[in-house]
């Protein structure tokens, strides 16, 4: 394949690090069509799978091995179609334009493929190089949808392969096909015809392109024509660019732009009708193609999906199932989690005293002896067992009910508020996604496409209650507001007080929404669409194993990377200082002031400044410093953990504003950094720290001054 | 003129086909790319429980749209 002489390359979007040998595939298609899926199978990566519109935000590179030959697989962000001129899109065509990838395989969704096809059709008119890969049959089977891929592949002139990527084991079939596809030439084949109007000034103007170029001529064609016609998108002046390199001789080309552009200026044809005229042409060549190719012995093959919507999004029930579904997550996770929890804090903090025998047995010297077990090792051991048992309860829960495909349900739901508060519906789904991370959470508005709505939804994603805060929420909670003995009664409880508090993040969430649009923010909603996807039933036994295993794994790993200088520094603190006063007290007498207005005291404060890196270690950070200042050694029952709290001071006020705070406060390091690398800008990123910190402080102040009048 | 249908006005359960769509912009581009152009098949299937937005089915996908783009859309 020829190289362009433009500089298009250089472009770090297509950044591809090929070797000579390689050869580089394309996965594109639909938003939730299981690209990913396909993307996982080729290449053994893990790239998360969901079932929503816009799961995979980025490009996704793996590298697979085919019969001898490598290969590079680039999974390109899902779009309906490359004529609009969201980022996602401009990326995906881009790609497939300059990238002179070698082969690109169009994943389709077989339960909707007229849909499905508008994308293909777009795609084969820039490549001939296309695998057509109709994923989900298994699915279209069960609903009697029937497609003759044989005669799809002669009406598309292209490779189609039917498989069921889920169920694996298809990967052979898909990488023969395209390795066969990169061996053949290209054909030469229009799918689709558009009017005699358009099909002349296309043929005036691609007989001057030279065919080296890595885009069709018709297709480069096409765009420059509407490029012409006033359509001055990005991507359009680059193939244009790319087609001026690739021309026999420019003065021709633009001879024969010019004349394109008087004959359509005589015809009285304006920019907007080609675009018109040929997304239409296109939309019409589709539903002709599936029309022959697809028959539905069921007419309503999506009767039992809408049977369950009717009941999900109905007026009567559809909030409430939504508080329901939440709270039976929490509750299983609140009772899951009690055993692992009692086990792990049982038996972690009854290895405290052989592990600093054994140190000072090899003679360490005694400091480091404290240092190390009773600060490091201290920290890690209540992270462990209080945090990391619900951790990983949650976390495949929230996977399961993503994978059915009930999170577009919620925005469905919720988009009414969403709306009244100028914000985007599909805020509510980056809202879902903080939940299972704030992070995820902030690097998924990419799906929000105006920049107003984007940042409100950076802003506000805090204040629902990460994987990292809700452990310490349930453990609060159990400690000050539930008095059951009834193990079971007692996580009914807490699972209902966790419910409310999320309630009112979501409440705080649309507050804070609507003060930005009213006033930094300023703006009216912007239109959207959303898809509610079809219902499929989640791989159970996969996102069980692998989500405990990876979050597990995820989750242990970061606890004792930030555990590690966090025991060490609270050690320290606690430990070292000057005239008899430990530097930990300073900072804490330090903070006191400031911490009571707010209902808090200075440990507290210190606590989440220290836990900035992880939420997860805020509450153990508290225990921690608590813990320094009395000879309290036996901490292996967490009942205690009622003990050592209010033996400093602790009150229903303080929980309550505890609570507060840690719903409101900065996102994490992590979550900041995401925020940083999707806006590029301090300013930005900065009012997602800031912002939520400030909301919380005043909430917290007003929560302080209002229980103090009752307290 | 008081007999011109939106789609917003489409009840529920009743299918209709597409006589014009009058957005303009960054929405008349995204109800192509999911294929509502004039011509096109919509059905009503559901309104979200606050009222709005409604799903349609479109071209065999579910599509949610707010009352504010629906009510630009000519139906027959």
């Amino acid at each position: 394949m020829a190289k362009p002489k433009t500089n298009l390359h250089q472009s770090n979007l297509f950044a591809v690090h090929k070797k000579d040998n390689e050869a580089v595939i394309a996965l594109a298609g639909n938003p939730n069509v299981g690209k990913s899926t396909v993307f996982n199978m080729l290449t053994g990566k893990n790239q998360h799978t969901g079932n929503w519109a816009g799961k995979t935000v980025g490009m996704a590179y793996g590298r697979c091995g085919y019969a001898g030959k490598k290969y590079i697989i680039t999974d390109l962000p899902g779009t309906y179609s490359l004529m609009t001129h969201s980022k996602e899109e401009e990326v995906s065509r881009d790609f497939l334009c300059f990238s002179g990838c070698d082969a690109v395989i169009a994943v389709c969704d077989a339960t909707c493929l007229e849909r499905n096809l508008n994308l293909v059709i777009q795609i084969c008119e820039i490549t001939k190089k296309v695998v057509v890969c109709i994923n989900l049959m298994d699915e279209a089977a069960k609903k009697g949808i029937e497609i003759d891929t044989e005669r799809l592949e002669k009406m598309l002139g292209v490779k189609v392969i039917a498989v069921s990527a889920a169920q694996g084991k298809c990967g052979d079939i898909i990488m023969s096909a395209a390795a066969d596809v990169i061996a053949r030439k290209a054909s030469e084949f229009n799918i689709v015809e558009y009017d005699d109007k358009t099909e002349y000034v296309t043929e005036l103007v691609s007989k001057a392109l030279n065919d080296d170029m890595t885009v069709s001529r018709r297709y480069a064609a096409l765009r420059i024509i509407e490029d012409k016609t006033g359509n001055t998108a990005g991507t359009s002046r680059l193939i244009r660019e790319y087609a001026e390199a690739h021309a026999g001789s420019i003065e021709f080309l633009n001879d024969r732009i010019q004349a394109a552009a008087e004959f359509l200026a005589e015809n009285n044809i304006s920019q907007s009708d080609t675009e018109d005229l040929v997304t239409e042409a296109i939309l019409h060549t589709a539903e002709k193609i599936c029309k022959e190719c697809v028959s539905f012995k069921n007419d309503n093959y999506n009767e039992c999906d809408r049977r369950i919507d009717r009941i999900i999004t109905s007026r009567r029930f559809g909030i409430p199932i939504m508080i329901l579904m939440l709270g039976i997550i929490l509750y299983i996770t609140i009772i899951g989690a009690n055993y692992p929890s009692e086990f792990l804090s049982r038996h972690l903090f009854a290895l405290e005293e052989p592990l600093y025998n054994m140190l000072s047995y090899i003679s360490v010297p005694e400091h480091i002896c404290d240092m190390t077990v009773y600060g490091v090792y201290r920290v890690l051991a209540w992270v462990v067992s209080v945090m990391l048992p619900p951790m990983a309860i949650f976390f495949p829960l929230f996977t399961i009910l993503e994978d059915v495909g009930f999170l577009p349900r919620v925005a469905f739901n919720l988009d009414k508020y969403f709306k009244k508060v100028c914000a985007c519906g599909k805020q509510s789904l980056t809202m879902c996604m903080g939940f299972g991370c704030n992070s995820v959470g902030i690097i998924g508005c990419r799906i929000i496409d105006s920049p107003r709505e984007r940042l409100i939804a950076m802003i506000t994603n805090s204040f629902v209650p990460c994987n990292g805060k809700f452990p310490a929420l349930i453990t609060l909670i159990s400690v000050f507001f539930v008095f059951s003995d009834n193990r079971i009664a007692a996580a009914l409880q807490s699972s209902v007080i966790i419910t409310m508090i999320i309630l009112g993040g979501i409440a705080v969430t649309l507050a804070a929404s609507l003060l930005l649009s009213k006033t930094v923010l300023k703006g009216i909603p912007s239109s959207f669409t959303l898809e509610l996807p079809p219902y499929r039933k989640p791989q159970f036994a996969k996102v069980i194993i692998r989500s405990i295993l990876e979050r597990t794994i995820f989750v242990l790993a970061r606890a004792v990377i930030v555990s590690l200088p966090a025991g060490l520094i609270i050690w320290i603190l606690s430990n070292c200082g000057s005239g008899g006063v430990s530097f930990l007290k300073y900072m804490t007498d330090f903070l006191d002031p400031f911490a009571v207005i707010m209902g808090l005291d200075g440990v507290i404060l210190a606590a989440f400044i220290l836990g900035l890196p992880a939420n997860e270690i805020i509450l153990p950070l508290i225990l921690m410093a608590y813990l320094a200042n009395s000879n309290l050694t036996d901490i292996s029952d967490l009942s205690l953990i009622r003990n050592i709290l209010s033996d400093n001071g602790w009150t229903i006020k303080t929980a309550v504003c505890t609570i507060a705070f840690y719903m409101m406060h900065w996102p994490c390091s992590t979550a900041c950094i995401s925020a940083y690398k999707e806006t590029k800008s301090i300013k930005q990123t900065f009012a997602v720290f800031a912002l939520p910190t400030l909301f919380g402080i005043c909430v917290c102040m007003l929560l302080n001054f209002v229980l103090g009048i009752f307290i | 003129m008081n007999n011109i249908k939106t789609l917003n006005m489409l009840p529920v359960g009743q299918s209709t086909n597409v006589k014009k769509v009058l957005s303009r912009g960054d929405i008349r581009r995204r109800l192509r790319d999911i294929g509502l152009i004039e011509g096109t098949k919509v059905s009503c299937l559901q309104i979200s429980p606050p009222g709005d937005p409604t799903a349609y089915l479109i071209r065999g996908a579910v599509i949610a749209l707010r009352c504010e783009d629906s009510s630009n859309i000519i139906i027959e």
